[in-house]
This record gives structure tokens, C-alpha cells and sequence, in this order.
């Protein structure tokens, strides 16, 4: 079933009778040549490049609750690449330009915005900063606008500029950024995969690996063992307990992040804007809702709810920027489990263990990463080689020193 | 959370700040042939469980003592605390 704006039309006067469901719901198999452990973006979008860009068959994506009910599902859709450390900045450029053909590539609208994210800086210091994270973003083609105060009083005048304590002195803008509709990526994978020949199979938790002499042999699951050539393990935030099944201690703490969403509000934000020092992000969703969040909670915890100080420490940011969001009541709010690693990057590589591959310490970044990280990891897969844009994503970076450490504040995962 | 602090009853979770397992409390020896490998797990790699979790939290706020307390990552819930320098010469892990 391609979707079409014919298709739309012809179901329109017949009756929205010939939908169809966006994937199938097979039993497992006996065995896979590629098991992907986690139904969520990463996982869904490597099972989709593992049958769409390299061709290869046999492939299956275990997912222990429903597809896109961890992270993919939580966050607030932000996607950018104004990065700035040579081991980032090409990654997330490659993985804008996927967005940017995304809704093409699957056939699938995933509602790809690129409203621009804007960065407050209130201080000369930041403000020199900024500038030469926006040097190094030309660098790899992301792009970046450094913004004067008066620009910003044009472009989003109901800022608090004169706040006592960050008085807003101006910004760093991605244009090319934006929000994509979280769900729909991981349903636009899924369909793209299901169509490709790929088993999507939910309600089936990984409990084990079956290791012998070093070498993956296959996965034991609440629905049976089922054996594979290769698995790759994609399930953020439990990515220490999957691997402790395979004997392995991980560069990782679990942290909760915490998300809000207000009642559906006249569009008044145009696109994302960030006030790291108020530890507060905004956009605006196309149903209207002001989406925003700040702080992880900043202990380890796999509990997928936070904690009120949080809260009110958001809240209290939100109401610093932008006294006008006081007015505005909140829906709903929610928390999900993120490895945060101990660099703040995250990790895409082999194991010491032959047919056993991570995907792993996406801390609260990896939704924009989703469409190059499912590339890379297939790419790892399918050729036992690093994409061009990977190589840096290393496991063993920490023990050779080569830590990628946008925010410079070492190996404590709650300050990155 | 409230953090039941030996001696000064439930306090706040806020007025601490949160460092990380309670391993962190065993420094590796630097003398020892195998202190390279040893330190890069210890400032590098982490048990990270779901479930109960010794933990160190300091009272940053408040009378800027360390405490190991033990706390269920799955729940929040918080099953005990002391001070870590009792923690400490106990010799304990
Ligand atoms: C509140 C919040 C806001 C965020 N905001 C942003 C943002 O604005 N921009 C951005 O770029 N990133 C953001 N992130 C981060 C982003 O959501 C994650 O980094 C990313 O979604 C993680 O990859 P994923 O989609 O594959 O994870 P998930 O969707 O969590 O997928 C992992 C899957 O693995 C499954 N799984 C776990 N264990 C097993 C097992 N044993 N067997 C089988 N399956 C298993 C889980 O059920 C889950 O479905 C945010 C995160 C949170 C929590």
C-alpha cells in the first residue's frame, strides 16, 4: 500500500474502506541471519537500512512491549546538528540530511519540520562560544546564523530580554532544525521495514544470549529461543541490563528525563528555542501544545517517571523566559529512561563477543540521531566496518582516551 | 525524596547532590601492574542496575557530609542511608 495524495482522494469517496494495517504481526521464526534486540527508532530504522540500503534478508526485530513504546515515543522532537567535536558534527549532518529526505525515502509522513532552533546566550563569553560552534558547523554544510539581541526582538519578542539575572544578549540559530512527529518516525520505519520483508515482533523480551566460545549463537526470549548469525542490541536505557547478559559492564548510567506538554495554544513559537542557562527547551507542536522540558532528574534510575523538584526547577525556567507561558496550562507530563553515558556521546560498535553489535549512550539526544544511527549500525552490521561517520562511536574510546565530550565536564553522566 | 540522613532525619533530596555508585569510594591502587585497566573501569564503567543501588549523595545544603545511601533505581524507594565515613571504617565495600 504506497501512499499518495491520490490514494487519499480515492479513499476519500470510497469510503475509507481499503486501509490496510501499517505492518503484519508474524510469529518468530526458528532463527534470523540479523536479530535487532529493541523496537524502538534506532532499532526499527537499522532493520530498515539492513534490507533497504544493504540488501540482505533474514532479519528480524525483537521488541519486548509494542514498537515505539520506549523513547522513540517520549521525547520531544527536536532534531539538529549544531554540534561542534570533529566525532559529532559529520554523524548528526548526515543523519539532517536523512530528515531531509525521509518522508521520500519511506514513503511516509513523519511531519519533518525544519523550524530552525534558536540558542540563547546571555554573556559575551557565551556569545564567543556560539560563534565558533557556528564556525564549526559550516564546516560540515549544517549551517548556523549567530543572532544579534535586536534580531531576536523581532523574531521572538515575548522573551523576558531584560531578566536580572540571564539577560538575553543573543543566539545561535540552526535554520535547518526543527521537530518531526516522534511516532511517525518510528511507524514510517516500521512500515518501510515490514515492507521490505523484515519480522516485527512485539511482546517478545530478550532474557538472554546464547554464547558459545566467544561466538553469538542466539537469543533467549519470552517467546522461546529463537537463533541468530548477528544481533544488534538498540534498547536505550536498558542497554547495561541487555549487555550484563552478555557478561559485559557498559560506559553508561540509566537517567530519567521528564517532558511536559501544555493544552493546545494559537501558534506563538516559531520554531525550538533553548535557555541552557535556565535549564529550559520550548517548541510548539502542530496540534498547538507548547512542548518542553529541561534537567534529567540526575540519579540513576530506570522508573520512567521523575520527580516533582524537576518539575518545579523546569517550570521556573520556562516562566524566566517567557513570562507569557504562565498563562497556559499543563497536560500532561511524562518521564523516559535514557543511557547516559560517560561522555555525553554515544556508541555504535562490535563486541568483544563475534556476532554481537551495540547501539547504545544516546543520552537525551539520540531522536535526532535516529535516521543516521539505524544507517550506521546497519552499515556495522552488514560490512563488520564503521560508516565514514561513525568511526569515532567507539566502545573503546574511553580506555584509549579518545572521550568525544561536547559539554568538557568528564565522566559524570548526570552534567552531561 | 526525602533521605533519611543519620543525623539529621529525612531531608530533601534536593539539598544533596548525586555523584554515583557507592563503589566510587574504592580507589583503585595506583601502585598495582594492573592500575591502567583498573582505573579507566573505575572512572569509565558502571554495574548501573535496575533495582537496589548503593549510591553516594553529598549534603550540599545542609551539614556537608557524604552518605551511601541504598535506594531501588526500579521504584525511587529509599531503603537506608549512613555516612559513608562510617561506611568507610567499617572497611566495608
Ligand atoms: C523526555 C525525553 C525527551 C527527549 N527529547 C529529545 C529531543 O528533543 N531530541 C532528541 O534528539 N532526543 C531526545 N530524547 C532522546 C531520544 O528519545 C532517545 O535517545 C532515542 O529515542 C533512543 O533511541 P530509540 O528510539 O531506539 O529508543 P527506544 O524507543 O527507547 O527503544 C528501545 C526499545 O528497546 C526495548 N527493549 C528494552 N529492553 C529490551 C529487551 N530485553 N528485549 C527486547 N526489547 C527491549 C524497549 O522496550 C524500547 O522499545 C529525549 C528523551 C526523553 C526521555
Amino acid at each position: 500500500m504506497r501512499f499518495s495524495g491520490f490514494k487519499v482522494f480515492k479513499e476519500a469517496v470510497t469510503g475509507h474502506k481499503g486501509w490496510k494495517p501499517l505492518w503484519g504481526n508474524p510469529e518468530p521464526k526458528k532463527s534470523y541471519d540479523i536479530i535487532i534486540v529493541g523496537g524502538g527508532g534506532h532499532g526499527l530504522a537499522t532493520a530498515y537500512h539492513l534490507a533497504a540500503t544493504y540488501g540482505l534478508e533474514n532479519i528480524a526485530v525483537l521488541e519486548k512491549s509494542w514498537l515505539g513504546s520506549g523513547n522513540i515515543g517520549r521525547n520531544t522532537t527536536i532534531i539538529r546538528s549544531n554540534y561542534m567535536l570533529p566525532g559529532n558534527q559529520p554523524f548528526y549532518e548526515f543523519s539532517m540530511k536523512l530528515w531531509e529526505s525521509q518522508e521520500q525515502d519511506l514513503n511516509f509522513n513523519s511531519m519533518v519540520s525544519q523550524r530552525s532552533i534558536i540558542n540563547l546566550c546571555h554573556t559575551d563569553a557565551q556569545r564567543d562560544a556560539y560563534r565558533r560552534r557556528g564556525n564549526a558547523m559550516h564546516l560540515s554544510g549544517a549551517g548556523g546564523t549567530l543572532l544579534s539581541q535586536d534580531d531576536l526582538r523581532e523574531m521572538v519578542p515575548f522573551l523576558n530580554f531584560d531578566n536580572a539575572r540571564f539577560p538575553i544578549k543573543g543566539g545561535l540559530m540552526q535554520k535547518r532544525a526543527g521537530t518531526a512527529r516522534h511516532d511517525g518516525v518510528a511507524w514510517g520505519y516500521a512500515r518501510a521495514a515490514d515492507m521490505r520483508g523484515v519480522d516485527l515482533i512485539q511482546n517478545c523480551e530478550v532474557t538472554g544470549f546464547r554464547i558459545e566460545d566467544g561466538k553469538m549463537l542466539g537469543v533467549e526470549t519470552s517467546r522461546g529461543y529463537i537463533g541468530a548469525k548477528k544481533v544488534g542490541v538498540a534498547v536505550a536505557g536498558s542497554s547495561s541490563r541487555v549487555m550484563a547478559m552478555a557478561g559485559m559492564r557498559l560506559p553508561i548510567e540509566s537517567h530519567v528525563l521528564q517532558a511536559f506538554v501544555s493544552e493546545g495554544l494559537k501558534p506563538t513559537i516559531p520554531g525550538v528555542i533553548t535557555f541552557g542557562a535556565g535549564h529550559f527547551y520550548v517548541s510548539q507542536s502542530d496540534k498547538g501544545g507548547l512542548v518542553f522540558g529541561g534537567d534529567i532528574d540526575g540519579y540513576n534510575s530506570y522508573a520512567q517517571r521523575g520527580n516533582l523538584p524537576v518539575v518545579e526547577d523546569v517550570v521556573e525556567g520556562g516562566m524566566a523566559l517567557m513570562p507569557m507561558i504562565g498563562r497556559a496550562r499543563l497536560l500532561r507530563s511524562w518521564g523516559g529512561i535514557m543511557d547516559m553515558s560517560m561522555d555525553g556521546s554515544p556508541i555504535i560498535d562490535k563486541t568483544h563477543i563475534d556476532g554481537l553489535y551495540l547501539n547504545a549512550g544516546w543520552c537525551y539526544g539520540g531522536f535526532k540521531a535516529t535516521p543516521a544511527s539505524g544507517y550506521c549500525f546497519a552499515h556495522l552490521l552488514a560490512t563488520d566496518t564503521p560508516h565514514e561517520t561513525a568511526t569515532a562511536y567507539r566502545l573503546d574510546r574511553f580506555a584509549r582516551g579518545y572521550v568525544i565530550d561536547e559539554k568538557g565536564v568528564g565522566a559524570q553522566p548526570n552534567l552531561h | 525524596m526525602l533521605i533519611p540522613h543519620p543525623l539529621l532525619g529525612l531531608r530533601d533530596a534536593q539539598e544533596f547532590t548525586y555523584y554515583g555508585d557507592a563503589a566510587l569510594m574504592n580507589r583503585p591502587d595506583p601502585n598495582a601492574e594492573t592500575a591502567e585497566a583498573d582505573f579507566c573501569d573505575y572512572v569509565f564503567l558502571r554495574d548501573n542496575p535496575a533495582g537496589v543501588h548503593r549510591e553516594l549523595w553529598f549534603h550540599e545544603q545542609g551539614d556537608r557530609s557524604w552518605l551511601v545511601v541504598t535506594r531501588n533505581t526500579v521504584t525511587h524507594e529509599i531503603l537506608s542511608a549512613e555516612l559513608a565515613t562510617d561506611v568507610k571504617s567499617r572497611g566495608a565495600k
